[in-house]
C-alpha cells in the first residue's frame, strides 16, 4: 500500500448535479465482463426510456437499457472507453418524454421480496460492479454457500474521484435501506462499510446508521481493492485462487448498492451513473449524474470553460483509468471518473534500466515481485512469468508509480498475464 | 472533436524521485567519510579519490560513446563506483593505481555485463580485488594517521593477525578513525552519519547492514579468541572495512537480493564470510571478499526467497 497525492479537493464538496440527457446516446453492446449482448432493436425503432435494447442468454452478462427515449439511428462500431471500439446502439432523443418517471414501490411489495427476486431484479436492471470491474452483480448475489459478512466498499481509493463520497453523503438513507434489505435476504451477521479517513462527512453520515458498522480505513492505495478491503476490515485474507465467497464474505461497491436500490425500490434499470469530472484543466470540477451513452464531450462542456486544453483524457482515476483517444467516447456502466490532464501532467517520462531497488516489491499489495516479472516479460520468458505468479496481479499500478527508473512495469505484467493464460 | 490526445497505459501519475536522485544522494552521504579521510591522512586522500572518480566517469563516458549507448554519465553511478574504490585504497598509493582500478571497475565490473543495473558484482569491489591481486604491495602499506610524512603503519586488524598487541588504541580512537587503514573506512562516526542519511531517506533498509554487523560480531565473539566466547567483537566492528562495507557496499541494489528475507540471508552470509576470513583466513580483512561471494549467491537467494503472495501461507 502507498500514500498517493489525493487531489480530491477539486470536487469533494461539489453536490451531485444532473447532466441534461444527451441528444444522442451511444450505448455499447458490451459494458460488462462476460458475453457481448445482441441488439433487440433495429434501426428506425422508437424506443422508450428504460426499455431493454440488448440482451443475450448466458451465465455472465448484463442487459443494456435505453438511457433516453428516441429512435434507433444506427447500430455500428463506435469508440468504447475500455475496448477501443465496439458495436453500439445509437439513439437519437426526442426531448418531450425524457423525464425519468420511476416511482417508489410500496413497502409491502418490498417486504415480500426474496433473494431470488432481488437477483432477478438486479439482472433485469443490467446492474454490474460500478467500482470499475463491471462484473455482473446478479452473479455475486448467488453465493454457493451461506455468507456471514457483507462489506460495502466506500473506500474510493483512486485519487481525484469523489463520486462515491458524494453518494454516501447525499444518499445515505437509500443506501442503508437497500443494504439492510439485501443483508436480511442473504442472512449475514455483520454489515460493514469501509470508508477511507479522508471522507469524514461520509463517515459521519453512516455512523448514525445502527445496523451498519463503519470501518474507518487509512487513505492508502489500493484500499478499495476487493481483497485489500477484506483484509483491512476483517483481518483475514482470501486464500489464493479462492473467492470472497469461500470465506463467507460479499463485497459490493456503494455505487453498485445505490443502483440496486433504484432497481429494487423504483424499478429503474441501470441507465445513469455518477461521474466525477475533474482535473487541473477545469475551472469547475463537478460530480455529475450522467445518462449512460453520453459522449464525454458533453460532460466537459457542462463543466464550463477550460483553463487549458486537456492533453490527456482519462476515464476512471489516474491509477487504473484508461486514456482515451477521442472525446466522442461515451460514459458506460463502469465509468466513475473523467480526468483531464494538461500537457505537463501528461508528459511521459523516459524509461531507464532497472536498478533492483525493490521499491516495487515492497509496494505490491499482492506480494508479487514486479521487477522480476517485468524483466521476464521483456525477454518473453513466459515460464518464468508463471513462476513469479504474474496472474495474481490486480493491476493497481503501484509498481509503476513507485519505480524510480520509470519502468513500464504494469504494461509488461499485463502482457505477461495475457501470455500466461495462453 | 479532440483527437490529438495522448494515449498511454495506466497509471497516469508517477511518484517524485529518480535513479539519479538516489545515486547523487549516495554520493552526498559519502562526503563525511571522505572528509574524515582527508583530515586523517592529508591531501593525498583527496587526490586519490578525485583521480578515481574522474577516471570512472571518463571510462563510463568513453564506453558509452564506443558502444553507442545512451549517455549515462550523469546518473551518478560511476561517481559512486569511483568514490567507493578510492575509499578502499590507502592514501599513499601512486596515482596510477586508482586509475587502473577505476578502469577495471567500470569496464570489467560493470559495462561488460551491460551497464547500470546489470552487474553481478559490486563494481568498486571488483576493482579493489583486482588491485589487491595485481599490486598487493601498494594495497597493504598504510600511512599512520596524522603523520603527514608518510610514516607507514599496519592496520589494527593486520597487527592483530600478526599477534601484535594493540594497547595504544582505544575504542574511541577506532570510532573516530585514528588508525591506519583505507581512506574511507577509518572514521566510523562519519560513515554512520552518511548511513543515517540513506536510512532516513529510505534508500537503504536495515536488513543487510544490521544482520551483517551482528553476525560478524557474534561469530567473532565466539571464535575470535583462543578461548571460546572471549572474542573482542567491538574491536572487530570498529576495525577494517566492516562499517563501510555493511552500509555502502553490501547495500548496492543491483547485486543484492530483492526481498527482506533474501537481504537478511545476504547479510548473515556476509557476516559469516567476513568473520571466517578475519579469524582463520590468509588476509587480515575479509569484507570485500565476503560481499563479492554473497553477490555471486544473490540470484540463487532471490530465487528461493520470493515474497509471500496475498492469500498464501
Amino acid at each position: 500500500m502507498v500514500k498517493l497525492a489525493e487531489n480530491k479537493h477539486y470536487s469533494e464538496n461539489k453536490a451531485i448535479e444532473k447532466l441534461p440527457p444527451p441528444s444522442k446516446a451511444y450505448l455499447p453492446l458490451i459494458q460488462h465482463l462476460g458475453k457481448i449482448c445482441n441488439p433487440e432493436v433495429k434501426v428506425g425503432d422508437m424506443i422508450k426510456l428504460g426499455q431493454r435494447i440488448a440482451n443475450i442468454q448466458a451465465n455472465v452478462y448484463a442487459p443494456i437499457h435505453a438511457s433516453i427515449s428516441g429512435v434507433v439511428i444506427a447500430i455500428q462500431d463506435w469508440p468504447h472507453p475500455v475496448l477501443g471500439r465496439a458495436k453500439a446502439i445509437i439513439l437519437e432523443g426526442n426531448s418531450q418524454s425524457d423525464e425519468l418517471t420511476f416511482s417508489l414501490k410500496s413497502r409491502q411489495e418490498i417486504d415480500k421480496l426474496s433473494l431470488a427476486d432481488i437477483r432477478k431484479i438486479v439482472l433485469d436492471a443490467g446492474i454490474v460492479g460500478m467500482g470499475g470491474a463491471s462484473f455482473p452483480t446478479h452473479v455475486k448475489l448467488n453465493p454457493p454457500k451461506p455468507l456471514d459478512t457483507l462489506i460495502i466498499n466506500g473506500a474510493e481509493c483512486e485519487p481525484y474521484l469523489t463520486a462515491d463520497a458524494r453518494l454516501m453523503v447525499e444518499r445515505t438513507a437509500e443506501i442503508a435501506e437497500v443494504v439492510t434489505l439485501i443483508a436480511g435476504c442473504l442472512g449475514v451477521k455483520d454489515i460493514y462499510i469501509g470508508i477511507e479517513d479522508n471522507k469524514p462527512e461520509a463517515i459521519k453520515a453512516f455512523s448514525r446508521i445502527s445496523k451498519i458498522k463503519v470501518k474507518v480505513l487509512k487513505s492508502d492505495y489500493p484500499q478499495g481493492g476487493e481483497k485489500q478491503i477484506i483484509q483491512n476490515i476483517l483481518g483475514k485474507q482470501v486464500p489464493r485462487g479462492k473467492l470472497p465467497f469461500d470465506i463467507g464474505v460479499l463485497v459490493q461497491n456503494v455505487a453498485t448498492i445505490y443502483a440496486i436500490y433504484e432497481a429494487v425500490f423504483k424499478g429503474k434499470p441501470l441507465i445513469e451513473r455518477l461521474v466525477t469530472v475533474t482535473g487541473n484543466c477545469l475551472v469547475n470540477p463537478k460530480n455529475l449524474l450522467v445518462r449512460l451513452g453520453t459522449p464525454i464531450n458533453n460532460l466537459i462542456d457542462f463543466c464550463g470553460p477550460l483553463k487549458e486544453e486537456p492533453a490527456k483524457i482519462i476515464i476512471g482515476g489516474p491509477m487504473m483509468g484508461i486514456a482515451q483517444y477521442t472525446d466522442e467516447v461515451p460514459i458506460i456502466k463502469s465509468s466513475g471518473g473523467l480526468l483531464l490532464m494538461n500537457e505537463k501532467e501528461a508528459e511521459t517520462i523516459e524509461e531507464t534500466p532497472c536498478i533492483r531497488c525493490a521499491a516495487c516489491v515492497r509496494g505490491c499489495p499482492v506480494g508479487l515481485m514486479p521487477c522480476q516479472i517485468n524483466l521476464a516479460s521483456e525477454k518473453l520468458l513466459w515460464d518464468l512469468v508463471k513462476e513469479y505468479k504474474a496472474s495474481d496481479c490486480i493491476e493497481c499500478g503501484i509498481c509503476n508509480y513507485v519505480c524510480p527508473a520509470n519502468r513500464r512495469l504494469l504494461q509488461t505484467i499485463k502482457r505477461a498475464k495475457l501470455e500466461g493464460t495462453k | 472533436m479532440r483527437n490529438n490526445l495522448i494515449v498511454s497505459g495506466s497509471p497516469h501519475v508517477h511518484k517524485q524521485g529518480s535513479v539519479p536522485r538516489i545515486m547523487w544522494t549516495v554520493v552526498f552521504s559519502l562526503i563525511p567519510a571522505g572528509a574524515a579521510g582527508v583530515i586523517i591522512f592529508g591531501l593525498d586522500a583527496l587526490w586519490v579519490t578525485l583521480v578515481a572518480v574522474i577516471t570512472a566517469v571518463f571510462t563510463e563516458a568513453v564506453f558509452g560513446i564506443w558502444t553507442k549507448k545512451k549517455f549515462t554519465v550523469l546518473d551518478g553511478s560511476a561517481v559512486i563506483t569511483g568514490i567507493l574504490l578510492a575509499f578502499n585504497l590507502p592514501s599513499n598509493v601512486p596515482l596510477w593505481l586508482p586509475i587502473a582500478g577505476s578502469i577495471f571497475s567500470i569496464v570489467i565490473g560493470k559495462q561488460v555485463f551491460g551497464g547500470l543495473g546489470q552487474n553481478i558484482f559490486n563494481p568498486a569491489l571488483v576493482g579493489r580485488v583486482f588491485l589487491m591481486a595485481s599490486w598487493p604491495k601498494y594495497m597493504v602499506t598504510f600511512v599512520k594517521p596524522f603523520s603527514f610524512d608518510a610514516v607507514t603503519s599496519a592496520t589494527p586488524l593486520a597487527a592483530l593477525k600478526e599477534g601484535k598487541i594493540l594497547e595504544h588504541l582505544s575504542y574511541l580512537d577506532l570510532f573516530l578513525g585514528k588508525r591506519g587503514g583505507c581512506i574511507g573506512e577509518v572514521c566510523i562516526l562519519a560513515l554512520l552519519i552518511g548511513a543515517a542519511i540513506l536510512l532516513f531517506k529510505g534508500y537503504i533498509s536495515w536488513h543487510i547492514p544490521a544482520t551483517y554487523i551482528f553476525t560478524t560480531a557474534i561469530f567473532v565473539y565466539i571464535f575470535g579468541a583462543k578461548q571460546l566466547f572471549h572474542g573482542d567483537w567491538l574491536f572487530h566492528i570498529l576495525s577494517g572495512g566492516l562499517i563501510l562495507g555493511a552500509f555502502f557496499m553490501a547495500t548496492d541494489y543491483v547485486a543484492t537480493p530483492l526481498t527482506a528475507k533474501g537481504q537478511i540471508i545476504f547479510g548473515v552470509g556476509c557476516g559469516l564470510f567476513t568473520a571466517i576470513i578475519r579469524i582463520w583466513g590468509g588476509y587480515p580483512e575479509g569484507a570485500s571478499y565476503a560481499i563479492l561471494m554473497m553477490n555471486a549467491a544473490t540470484p540463487f537467494i532471490d530465487r528461493y526467497t520470493k515474497s509471500r503472495i496475498y492469500g498464501t501461507k
